[in-house]
């Protein structure tokens, strides 16, 4: 408290010190019959020099910033489209920094160089067509040749993906991912955020994950029979708040249940076969050097973004709507640790929406093998199917637990 | 015009009151002094808040006395910024600055002071109007300053009935569902519900400020006072009024269907969702929805930030290069043009939100035409200074250096707005960078230029130069070095709202030593600078009160304001309102002795004038 007050002292004393010497200055001006509004030559010509050396500085420091550091910090491209991508950035980037340099320094060096001097009247000079017409279609040609590229490579990275590229689901929610292989006959099978159970994380619908939906929802714990029995329950004695919520809860339930029924009426059960030889993998996306893929995303919860930084890609999750994206591995993750030199580098999937407090620690790691060892990881991976780890709620299991959280 | 000035001069007569002239003032001139310590107030917070979360980014997990100090044993447990606060400041920091700090408080302060002054008229087409527009403004101000002090739903201790804790977590543009599900509790309580509150009310504001700006510039010109004779400076505070006017409704609606979606369990943003583990029946809403209704303001709002300040250093820069502003007509076409097209561009910030891609191309297209009367606006600067006489004050240098931010943040525009480019940087620190430069340092030096170039229009005295020499270089040093290397640290991949980069030393140990660098070096300059502010603050307040009294006309400068009296009149002119003759950028005609020549002066035989 002591420290606290000394330095609240020391800053009122400061700020007095320093008005006394504006003071000072002041009265000191006034007898040399300077008017504060009246910038003496020096004080202007020492603005115009600083002028030149701040342009110094500014170009000084971008030089050192690239000589440093590079201007692309990821290092080269891990994928296919990335390559392209990476092209066309070099590209704009010459030409920006070519703009940022010239008119920087004609900006600065003008305001060097017309410094009001004695005797020196401003030349009269209020427009000029062909100057403008100039600096009108010079940037629009250049812009013409930046809209046409970036058009193309648009067209290219957006387009539907390759007719053999391998399907993977991508699962967002606060804070983690989970990755979805569509198995054999590289189909991923239909999903609803409805039939969520703990064995069924990504509510992937079969006609056994409805009926257990159901189920749970009617039966289980804290389902719609248990709060009808405890809002009906005389002997029990509910407070308003309590019931109100109560109430509210076998209103949501009866809500989702009346669409569960809906979806197992309409459900064709010669869809499970997609969805039962689905694999879920978590912590780590395992893919293989050159080989296509499609991405499709979910989102449980909020807006996430998948932001694979080395492969150049990036698409948001959206809660409700379902995004995809492709690329093509081209370095394995060894090839790309010998080009980085760094051994324990590694590729990565981040979260780069912002979605809660943990959001900067949302990631998962990506690993790019090449076709023996995916193969080989594959073939063990493939025992590991939705069905096989699938367990149909009973009645000791509620609908609504979530998949844990990390 | 000769019954309207008789009006007022019976009105000069009445006694005012200390309340009806220093609080609820109707006078213009006393409504944009309180737009500008409003302001000031605001910026200097949401400045305190990025140096809060800027020393977290560069000492991560350190203890901070500074840190414990300003945000106590909750927030800062042992001096290390809490996680949630981290985003609440910078959602906080975001919002102050681009709503407050820059349209409300440069908007406000300058349309205010300068529409009717250069444009001679006695006031605003509605004073009482306009003092609406503040104190919405004001109040919007406070509820957003006091939703940082939320602390279980209470401030101060004063119980508001709701829960959360801390201000609004979610960014500054507040994408449902994070901000939709107050049940995610932290600042998606209490806290975003007084955001949401806030903007309304500053929204209802800014329009009410809006109407009266357009009705003022089309309305009350003086005689002689032609659109094509109207300083730069009003054509962009007339566009930007429109630009507000057809924009921030849309932001208004936004607003209250996530209000609705919150509150009336509505389900116009939100669709399939589970909160941990509720299961929630909201089927057939759109995130998307949100966004395109937020950026369809959002973008123009980048506009309504900037034009004010490209037409405050079109002034500044005309007047004391000495020379007419270069190419007027294409300068008043560029704000025309920018202004359209600022409405058919929102969609480059959802390149990647799963919009269609086509869709997307349309964006890319439109985007960048927008660099095109951007260069014209350059160019007409560079060639401003070319052959001119120019006299370094405060406000010239904080001109120049707003044209080259403009550039310098501009350049990195173009990258931005080619979508196949924006994929791999699109919400990392890149973005950050090239935002804050172009639209947050040039509006900033816009603002510090008008004010220390109007300051004796306002109060009567004039600002210390010498001091303003140093905030100037401190100022433009340090946000350079702020900004700059952002850039780099964006091209490294990391992305915004990052609490900290702990996650790369899991997957890239030389990134993470080069995030970390730069973002020591960011962090330096970010103090340096708001220490340089100090200067600033001291020298405004000071010279309010004690600097030396103001000549009438201290640049020797054109436009009407500098023929008003140094101390504020009720009406502005005494006697008549002057009749204008000539366009505002008479400096330095050749045949006349003075190099300047006011709007008001009559052509003499020997003058033409210049083509309108």
């Amino acid at each position: 408290m002591e420290s606290k007050l000394i330095i609240l002292g020391i800053i009122v004393l400061g700020a007095i010190a320093i008005a006394q010497l504006t003071r000072l200055y002041e009265l000191a001006r006034k007898n040399r019959k300077e008017e504060e509004h009246e910038i003496p030559n020096r004080d202007n010509y020492l603005n115009s020099k600083l002028m030149l050396v701040f342009n110094v500085f500014q170009f000084g420091g971008f030089l050192y910033l690239v000589y440093k550091y590079g201007w692309t910090g990821r290092g080269p491209s891990a994928s296919l489209e990335g390559q392209s991508t990476d092209w066309l950035l070099n590209l704009n980037f010459i030409i920006i920094i070519l703009v940022f340099f010239i008119t920087n320094f004609l900006l600065f060096y003008f305001a060097y160089k017309y410094v009001r001097r004695p005797g020196v009247k401003a030349y009269y000079f209020s427009h000029s067509n062909k100057l403008e017409l100039l600096w009108t279609s010079v940037p629009a040609v250049v812009l013409a040749v930046i809209i046409i590229l970036g058009l193309k490579t648009w067209n290219e990275i957006t387009a539907p993906a390759a007719k053999d590229a391998v399907k993977i689901e991508l699962y967002a929610q606060r804070f983690n991912w989970t990755a979805r292989y569509a198995g054999m006959d590289n189909t991923l099978g239909r999903s609803d955020y409805k039939l969520i159970t703990a064995s069924n994380e990504l509510g992937l619908i079969t006609s056994a994950s409805i009926d257990s939906s159901i189920n749970a929802m009617m039966q289980g714990p804290d389902g719609i029979l248990d709060i009808k029995k405890k809002l009906n329950d005389n002997d029990l004695v509910l407070s308003d708040s309590v019931a109100t919520s109560l109430q509210e809860r076998l209103d949501r339930k009866e809500r989702l249940i009346r669409l569960l029924q809906q979806m197992k009426a309409t459900h064709n059960s010669k869809e499970d076969a997609a969805a039962w030889n689905d694999i879920i993998q978590k912590d780590t996306l395992y893919l293989c050097k050159d080989q296509a893929y499609e991405f499709s995303f979910r989102s449980k919860d909020v807006i996430h973004s998948a932001y694979f930084p080395h492969f150049r890609q990036q698409m948001n999750t959206v809660p409700g709507l379902s995004t995809r994206l492709k690329f093509t591995p081209i370095h394995t993750t060894k090839e790309m640790r010998k080009i980085k030199n760094l051994a324990t580098f590694n590729y990565v999937l981040m979260c780069n929406k912002i979605c809660g407090g943990a959001h900067y620690g949302m990631k998962m790691i990506v690993v790019v093998m090449d076709k023996n060892e995916y193969q080989k990881w594959m073939k063990n991976k493939m025992k590991q199917t939705f069905r096989n780890s699938f367990i149909p709620a009973t009645a000791a299991a509620p609908i609504e637990t979530p998949a844990k959280e990390s | 015009m000769a019954s309207h000035h008789d009006a007022h001069h019976e009105h000069d007569h009445h006694e005012e009151t200390f309340v009806s002239k220093y609080i609820f003032s109707q006078d213009h001139k006393m409504i944009a002094k309180q737009f500008l310590m409003t302001a000031v107030f605001m910026g200097l917070v949401a400045m305190m808040l990025s140096i809060l979360f800027r020393i977290q980014l560069a000492w991560p997990g350190e203890k901070s006395e500074f840190l414990h100090f300003f945000l106590g044993e909750y927030w800062a447990p042992n001096g290390v910024l809490q996680e949630d606060m981290y985003l609440g400041l910078v959602t906080i920091h975001g919002t102050i600055m681009v709503f407050f700090l820059l349209t409300g408080g440069l908007s406000g302060t300058f349309s205010n002071l300068l529409i009717p002054l250069q444009l001679g008229a006695r006031d605003m087409a509605s004073g009482f109007l306009n003092m609406l527009s503040f104190w919405f403004f004001f109040a919007s101000s406070l509820i957003m300053f006091l939703s940082l002090f939320i602390f279980n739903g209470s401030i101060f201790g004063i119980d508001l009935g709701a829960d959360g804790n801390g201000p609004a977590m979610s960014g500054w543009t507040v994408y449902p569902p994070l901000s939709a599900l107050p049940q995610l509790g932290g600042g998606a309580g209490l806290g975003m519900t007084m955001w949401l509150i806030s903007m309304a009310i500053f929204i209802a504001g800014s329009l009410l400020g809006s109407l009266n700006y357009i009705v003022t510039v089309l309305n009350l010109r003086t005689a002689g006072m032609s659109m094509l004779r109207m300083p730069l400076t009003i054509w962009a505070f007339f566009v930007t009024a429109i630009l507000g006017v057809l924009s921030f409704p849309v932001l208004l609606s936004a607003a209250l269907l996530l209000i609705m979606d919150r509150l009336a369990g509505t389900s116009f943003y939100l669709s399939d969702i589970m909160v941990g583990s509720e299961m929630l029946t909201n089927h057939g809403g759109s995130p998307l929805l949100f966004q395109h209704l937020f950026w369809f303001l959002g973008h123009p709002e980048v506009y309504i930030v900037l034009l004010p300040a490209l037409g405050l250093s079109s002034e500044i820069i005309a007047t004391n290069s000495r020379k007419p502003i270069f190419g007027y007509k294409a300068m008043v076409g560029s704000i025309l043009a920018i202004g359209f097209l600022s409405f058919i561009v929102w969609g480059h910030h959802m390149f990647i939100t799963g919009m269609n891609p086509f869709l997307g191309s349309v964006f890319v297209f439109t985007t960048l035409l927008i660099a095109i009367p951007s260069a014209v606006k350059v160019f007409n600067y560079i060639t401003t200074l070319w052959r001119g006489s120019i006299v370094f004050t405060p406000a010239m240098l904080f001109a120049i250096a707003l044209v080259s931010t403009f550039i310098t943040g501009g350049v990195t525009g173009i990258i931005l707005a080619d979508s196949a480019l924006d994929i791999a940087i699109h919400d990392t620190y890149f973005v950050v960078a090239h935002f804050h430069i172009v639209m947050g340092m040039s509006a900033v030096f816009g603002m510090f230029a008008g004010v220390y170039h109007w300051f004796p229009k306002m109060y009567g005295r004039m600002m210390n130069t010498r001091m303003g020499y140093v905030h100037f270089w401190i100022t433009l040093v340090g946000a350079y070095g702020v900004f700059f290397p952002m850039h780099f640290v964006g091209l490294a991949g990391a992305p915004r709202r990052y609490y900290n980069y702990s996650v790369y030393e899991t997957f890239d140990t030389d990134s993470y030593a080069m995030i970390m660098d730069l973002n020591v070096i960011i962090t330096t300059f970010a103090i340096i600078a708001a220490i340089g502010q100090a200067v600033f603050l001291f020298n405004f307040f000071y010279s309010i009160f004690r600097g030396p009294k103001a000549p009438q006309n201290p640049w020797k400068s054109n436009t009407l304001e500098w023929t008003t009296p140094v101390e504020h009149v009720h009406g502005n002119w005494p006697g008549e309102l002057p009749t204008v003759h000539r366009w505002p950028y008479d400096y330095s005609k050749p045949g006349s002795e003075e190099d300047f020549i006011p709007q008001n002066v009559p052509l003499k035989d020997w003058e033409q004038e210049e083509a309108h």
